[in-house]
């Protein structure tokens, strides 16, 4: 009889008990579940890898490297090459570079540097409220906001960034570029005028797109470097700007250059605003003005309508495109990654 | 009394001189080059980043005032104008953006939310955690088209034709890495007592996961959602050649049909940005202010929330 009541307030006092069978059945199913999921993220890639190579392996056997050095696009003769297309990419992409980690880097060395926490604290000193309790965190608050504003940037959708360029960019470029033209035209970047759409108006959209990522990735990397750093420059008597040169930037330079790299990534794949911006046409030119064409805007303008023979031609484009964005991903992330290795040591 | 053995040094420190400091070599002059690139770099930068801010106000300036004339709620009752035609809406575009995404959801999210509870709490230190986020890292960089052209190899050449399916998939390999990456950073910031509490108590693993981690974590997966949703609500390219376009409602013989082609709205803009006509690229405004609405309300909303879990 004790034994039994025993028991009873064994069961009805303590809140814990031995696994059930049908929970432990579930936590090995569970277990193989998150096993399955996992496996499936990584044969994904391999898959995605696989579908493209094995569309594009006809293709890829009947033109070999003649499609990488060719020029021509004819569905008619059944000539392809993608030279142009190459060279389209590689030049709006290293432009917008240009651009975007200019404003990029002066965005990252404006915020890592509180310039306008710096501002919107001497404002409140002079109306003297910069303790208040209320207006005391303004100066956190607004660069929080600013911080959110670059991001802002990011999240705009590239094919109303594309929609902007043609009605906004273009027509407010275009007199400067004939301006140009004309007095500078013996100049090989000036060399054509600009009509409409064409390789300046969709590398300054596409630099504003890769902007975001430059900054927030050079911000965590300057915001890295550790202070004392910065402090033993100032007690040596440095301007802020020659700390800033001398000091933070080759210390955060490995983080910048990751940053600059994993953009690079970004603009090689972007579609949209240059495939509306940047004027579809097979031209391998020097010029700005001139229109030309990428691997990706290619493969949006043409897979739609493409027949059984070109799917072929477009998947190995698209391979190529595949080959050397992953490249540029993967050895940016390798930047990163030594970089905040080496960054610990200076810690 | 013998003399200390150390004389204290008698004759005083010698005053510095004075006159040798020129104290006004001390202060802060712009006319010394080196404080003059100081000022001049300093406005360089503050010029160049507000200079950075001016494409997001010229946008939302432009959208507002391009689009803003021709919103009206019989854009989302109508279907989109032929050519020549007046008038005309996108309801079928924004039900499609809004039925493929979800669809992109529905397959991404469990598949994300799986990998990341592998990565954070079942093999956190396996070799195959480092394979799968180095997977994941590569899906991050996978520029969108491609997303598309794989779904047109695995999904159109394979069932025959354009559909909201292909769309939806293409879609949901763009949102896994984010779904997954910031579910796993989500999950791992739990503090692990926790976690221990819960085995302690003889909570088995799977047990300890949904009702002790993915509650807890579940903000800041729910962050992760809503910026991939956010992402993909925008993509274009994916989603033309998969799901194609298309000028009518998406039902056939009264129910939703996931294997015609489908309209979005990413679509409608690109296509009616090219047109001759007034009256589309007046529409293909609306329907990028109505677009930008939408993804800049689910990226705030991710974003409140990443930072309510912060605080």
């Amino acid at each position: 009889m004790s034994a039994v009541s025993q028991s009873n307030v064994g069961a009805s006092t303590s809140i814990s008990r031995a696994p059930t069978l049908i929970e432990k059945h579930g936590n090995i199913f569970f277990r193989w579940a998150a096993y399955l999921f996992a496996w499936l993220t990584v044969l994904l890639v391999l898959y995605i890898v696989y579908t493209i190579t094995k569309q594009a392996l006809p293709a890829m056997t009947k033109y070999g490297w003649g499609f990488i050095t060719s020029s021509t696009w004819d569905p008619n003769t059944r000539e392809y090459g993608v030279l142009p297309e190459i060279w389209g990419t590689m030049y709006s992409s290293l432009l917008a570079l240009f651009i975007g980690s200019m404003f990029g880097l002066a965005v990252a060395i404006f915020l890592s540097e509180h310039y306008l926490a710096a501002f919107v604290f001497s404002l409140l000193k002079t109306v003297g409220l910069q303790f208040h309790p209320v207006c005391g965190k303004l100066p956190d608050k607004f660069e929080r906001l600013f911080k959110n504003l670059i991001e802002l940037l990011a999240a705009i959708p590239s094919v109303v960034y594309g929609l902007w360029g043609i009605f906004f960019i273009i027509p407010l470029i275009r007199p400067f570029c004939l301006a140009w033209h004309a007095k500078l035209g013996w100049i090989p970047i000036f060399g054509t005028t600009l009509s409409g759409p064409g390789m300046l108006p969709a590398a300054i959209v596409l630099s504003i797109m890769i902007l975001p990522t430059i900054s927030a990735i050079s911000l965590n990397a300057l915001l890295a470097v550790p202070p004392k750093l910065r402090e033993a420059a100032y007690g040596l008597g440095a301007t802020r700007w020659e700390s800033i040169l001398a000091v933070i930037l080759p210390t955060a330079s490995k983080g910048i250059f990751g940053a600059i790299i994993l953009a690079f990534g970004r603009a090689l794949g972007e579609t949209m605003a240059l495939a509306m911006l940047v004027g579809n046409s097979n031209v391998i030119s020097w010029s700005l003005f001139s229109p030309a064409n990428t691997l990706a805007a290619l493969l949006a303008n043409n897979f739609a309508e493409a027949g059984q023979k070109e799917v072929g031609v477009l998947m190995f484009a698209a391979l190529i495109l595949l080959g050397i964005t992953v490249l540029v991903n993967m050895l940016g992330a390798f930047v990163l990654n030594r970089a905040s290795v080496s960054q610990e040591g200076v810690r | 009394m013998s003399e200390p053995l150390i004389q204290p040094p008698v004759a005083p420190v010698p005053e510095p001189p004075v006159v040798g400091i020129d104290l006004a070599r001390l202060d802060k002059s712009l006319r010394r080059p080196r404080t003059a690139f100081n000022f001049v770099m300093s406005g360089l930068t503050t010029l160049l980043t507000l200079m950075a801010l001016v494409p997001l106000f010229s946008v939302v300036l432009m959208l507002l005032v391009r689009g803003g004339s021709r919103l009206s709620l019989s854009l989302f009752s109508e279907l989109p104008p032929s050519a020549f035609e007046q008038g005309g809406g996108f309801g079928n575009a924004v039900v499609g953006t809004l039925v493929m995404v979800g669809l992109a959801a529905l397959i991404s999210v469990p598949f994300g939310v799986f990998g990341a509870v592998f990565l954070a709490e079942v093999g956190p230190e396996t070799r195959l955690a480092k394979v799968v986020r180095m997977s994941a890292k590569v899906l991050t960089g996978f520029p969108s088209i491609l997303a598309g052209v794989f779904a047109y190899g695995a999904v159109v050449l394979v069932t025959g034709g354009f559909s909201a399916l292909a769309g939806g998939i293409a879609l949901s390999i763009l949102m896994l890495p984010t779904v997954m990456l910031t579910a796993e950073e989500a999950i791992s910031m739990v503090p692990s007592k926790m976690r221990e509490a819960a085995i302690g108590m003889g909570a088995t693993q799977t047990q300890a996961v949904w009702m002790v981690l993915l509650p807890t974590a579940f903000p800041g997966i729910l962050t992760g959602v809503m910026l991939a949703v956010a992402r993909a609500a925008g993509e274009t390219a994916p989603l033309l050649f998969t799901a194609l376009f298309s000028n009518y409602w998406l039902t056939s013989g009264g129910r939703l049909d996931f294997m015609q082609p489908m309209a979005s709205l990413a679509v409608l803009i690109y296509n009616f940005s090219a047109m001759p006509f007034e009256n589309q690229v007046e529409l293909a405004w609306a329907a990028a202010l109505v677009l930008v609405l939408l993804v800049l309300t689910v990226n705030l909303i991710g974003q409140s929330m990443s930072r309510k879990t912060m605080e």
